[in-house]
């Protein structure tokens, strides 16, 4: 059974329609990458996958674990196991980052009794690995991050709260060198049965240490290419021109 | 909203010694018919045994209160009947309301903290006669050894009316504005503090070590006379909120900082929802002198306070920090006053206020230089956060600078929760009313953090519990 399934899926914004029939399926222990052009819809399907309510799904299903999660709100699905790690993660001032943390932590895991001390070393083990002072989880939440900061702090989040889905949304732009290879060693460590992944990237740089099992190409709305990491390679190489190019004389042949 | 197990903890292992009052045997039976005349005032002067002098005093200030109109700007008060008020009750009196007739929202409030029975009952106003004077004896003890007098304004007045007469309606004249001339006719209650010269109290001086009824008056009047380079903090109030059954309440606050001497005044306020509360605050501030005041309003119908500072001396700075949260059916007029009226002072007002369920939070402000006054430096934030779309916030600043070697900053903003805010949170499991809790905490932490911690807690759990309500 596959872990998500996104059938035909139809969003749109403001009557604007973004995303026009996509096909995804997810299976467990598998990473996917997704690329695609500025606009495409990228952030737009993690964001629908996710729930915001300010998309309006007009037709098509999302399934996670074959469980329909259209009706969900955001925070079901977080607790089914779903995550997303935000292209442009929110500040929340006066917050602290270990405070939100915390109860998530608890939201996610409401039978799990951990102390306040527990849950404060656990992070701070967590936080090491992606070299992140204790400091850090101290501040306001994502409150004077930088861009590269925000974005260890999300995979931080990620770490703790143990999904059985993680959707990385650009995860790596913004990451020095260093930083994109912890954060990409850190997410292999996760990775097993139980732990899938949809890494949005431009780049195939954390592809290479992710290695995904299949590549897709996303273009206006629509999954227009999938293939294995030869696939990354040719967009690296090319661009995007010959990848869409071919798959509109595909379309063009279907009808 | 799931458990937070943690804050619970916190909150069982509270201090409650500090509410202790047991029930004593005396009973006062004390109790003016409605409605205020010179008879009412002689009254309340002869109960209390005060020098001649407070008599006239309070009958001029009478006097003042008939002539003045009402005010005709900020919060609509058509709904203050004045001849409907008792203006005198003695302590046991205060407190003969009935258990069964404080309103079921409170009772419930009492229930989540967690408040013990008889803390719940003096909240209520039907505790019977109370004393903390076990709790408070030890402190005093040490407060004596130092010099510091912290009586209740009655008292004080009795035992050291010099002092008081020194200092009492010098800050605040009874000819204020009507209500401080209210206050000043038939005030009853409130604390004196004098802090003498040098000398640093650490601990802060809270209220509640000594509450009784006739401190929580309607009609409450406190001095604090801080002497030259002495330091206090005071704080007064509590999170819980209190009823009464009478309706309006107006207090006097005077604080005297003098040369460099450092007096931070804390209030949190949450009046049940029937209630007028109209206060009158004001300090001043001598050379180097600073004076804080930090000022949280929940509950009541409606609330009108602008605690002010006037900086009189070289080099003293006032910090006004207030939050206001206004629910449904309250309005909140509040804000903050600074004159500066000396070189080389500073002033910084942060105001914040949230409102939610068709509540109103209005900030109203002035800055004011006086002119000649040089190097004055004044920063003035007011953060305004809408929970929905029927609430309404306000600013009405006014700065009038007639200096221009000031620099004043001014910043008002009024926000509402994005929708893209409130997915980061939820899309972590937070429900949406715990990320709007969080959020509303997050806004008024700079507030928040600066509480004693017990206060803080007990702040931000009721702020939870007034969330809870928002949403579904
Ligand atoms: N709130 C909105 N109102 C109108 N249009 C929107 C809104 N949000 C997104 N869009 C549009 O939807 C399209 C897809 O946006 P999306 O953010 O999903 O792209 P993306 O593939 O993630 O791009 P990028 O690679 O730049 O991150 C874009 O044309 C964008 O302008
Ligand atoms: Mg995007």
């Amino acid at each position: 059974m596959d872990l998500l399934s996104v059938k035909d899926l139809h969003a749109q914004i403001d009557g604007k329609n973004i995303l026009n029939g996509i096909d995804l399926s997810v299976k467990k222990g598998e990473v996917h990458a997704i690329m695609g052009p500025n606009g495409s819809g990228k952030s737009t399907l993690s964001n629908v996958i996710m729930g915001h309510p300010k998309f309006v799904v007009t037709k098509g299903s999302i399934s996670f674990e074959g469980k329909d999660v259209l009706e969900l709100s955001p925070d079901k699905r977080s607790r089914l196991g779903l995550f997303l790690s935000f292209q442009y993660p929110f500040e929340v001032q006066g917050l602290g980052f270990s405070k939100f943390l915390f109860s998530a932590y608890k939201a996610r895991f409401p039978n799990k009794k951990i102390s306040v001390l527990d849950f404060q070393k656990l992070l701070k083990s967590k936080a090491e690995a992606l070299h992140m002072t204790p400091e850090f989880t101290k501040r306001e939440l994502n409150v004077g991050f930088s861009g590269g900061e925000k974005k260890r702090a999300e995979i931080l989040q990620l770490m703790m709260l143990e999904p059985k889905l993680a959707i990385l949304d650009e995860t790596d732009s913004g990451l020095d060198i260093d930083s994109l290879k912890l954060v990409a060693e850190s997410v292999n460590r996760l990775r097993g049965p139980d732990f899938s992944a949809i890494v949005i990237t431009h780049y195939k740089r954390i592809l290479n240490y992710l290695k995904p099992d299949v590549v897709h190409v996303l273009s206006e709305g629509r999954i227009v290419a999938s293939g294995d990491m030869s696939l990354a390679d040719e967009l690296e190489a090319n661009g995007y021109k010959t990848v869409l190019q071919k798959s509109a004389m595909g379309r063009g042949a279907e009808k | 909203m799931a458990k937070d197990l943690s804050k619970e903890r916190q909150l069982a292992s509270l201090d409650y010694s500090r509410y202790d009052f047991k029930t004593g045997t005396e009973s006062y039976e004390v109790i003016l018919n409605k409605g205020l005349s010179e008879r009412t005032v002689k009254e309340i002067s002869a109960i209390k045994n005060e020098p001649q002098w407070m008599l006239e005093y309070r009958l001029k200030a009478l006097k003042a209160f008939e002539a003045k109109p009402m005010p005709q700007w900020g919060a609509d008060l058509n709904g203050i009947k004045f001849n409907d008020i008792v203006y005198y009750m003695r302590a046991s009196e205060a407190n003969r309301e009935k258990w069964e007739d404080v309103p079921e929202y409170i009772k419930n409030t009492f229930d989540r903290l967690g408040l013990p029975d008889a803390e719940k009952k003096f909240l209520g106003g039907v505790g019977a006669q109370y004393d903390s004077e076990i709790v408070y004896h030890s402190i005093r003890k040490d407060l004596e050894k130092l010099g510091v007098l912290f009586l209740s304004m009655d008292q004080g007045l009795l035992e050291y009316p010099e002092i008081v007469k020194a200092h009492f309606g010098k800050t605040i004249p009874y000819s204020d504005n009507k209500f401080a001339a209210l206050n000043s006719a038939v005030w009853s209650g409130g604390s004196f503090v004098f802090v003498p010269k040098g000398v640093k109290v650490e601990i802060p001086l809270q209220a509640y070590f000594r509450i009784n009824a006739e401190n929580m008056g309607q009609f409450e009047r406190t001095l604090i006379v801080a002497e030259p380079e002495s330091q206090i903090h005071y704080v007064e109030g509590c999170t819980a909120p209190k009823y009464s059954s009478q309706a309006l309440h107006s207090a006097v606050v005077e604080v005297v900082a003098k040369d460099s001497a450092h007096v931070r005044y804390t209030t949190i306020q949450n009046w049940s929802n029937n209630i007028y509360n109209l206060v009158t605050k004001r300090a001043v501030a001598h050379k180097n002198a600073t004076v804080e005041w930090v000022d949280g309003n929940l509950g009541s119908k409606v609330t009108m306070k602008y605690p002010a500072v006037f900086l009189l001396g070289e080099g003293s700075k006032a910090e006004i920090l207030s939050v206001a949260l206004a629910a449904k059916g309250q309005h909140q007029d509040a804000g903050a006053k600074v004159v500066h009226l000396a070189s080389n002072t500073t002033s910084r007002i942060t105001s914040k206020s949230i409102s939610k369920d068709g509540g109103r939070a209005s900030y109203r402000g002035l800055v004011r230089v006086a002119k000649g006054m040089k190097n004055v430096k004044s920063n003035v934030v007011c953060d305004a956060l809408l929970l929905d779309d029927y609430s309404r916030s306000d600013t009405y600043p006014t700065i009038e600078i007639n200096e221009p070697t000031a620099t004043i900053a001014h910043e008002a903003k009024v926000g509402k929760i994005g929708e893209d805010q409130i997915f980061y949170l939820t899309s972590r499991g937070l429900t949406e009313t715990e990320a709007l809790t969080l959020i509303v905490l997050g806004f008024i932490q700079p507030f928040t953090k600066s509480l004693p911690m017990e206060y803080a807690v007990e702040l931000n759990r009721l702020i939870e519990m007034e969330m809870e309500g928002t949403i579904g």
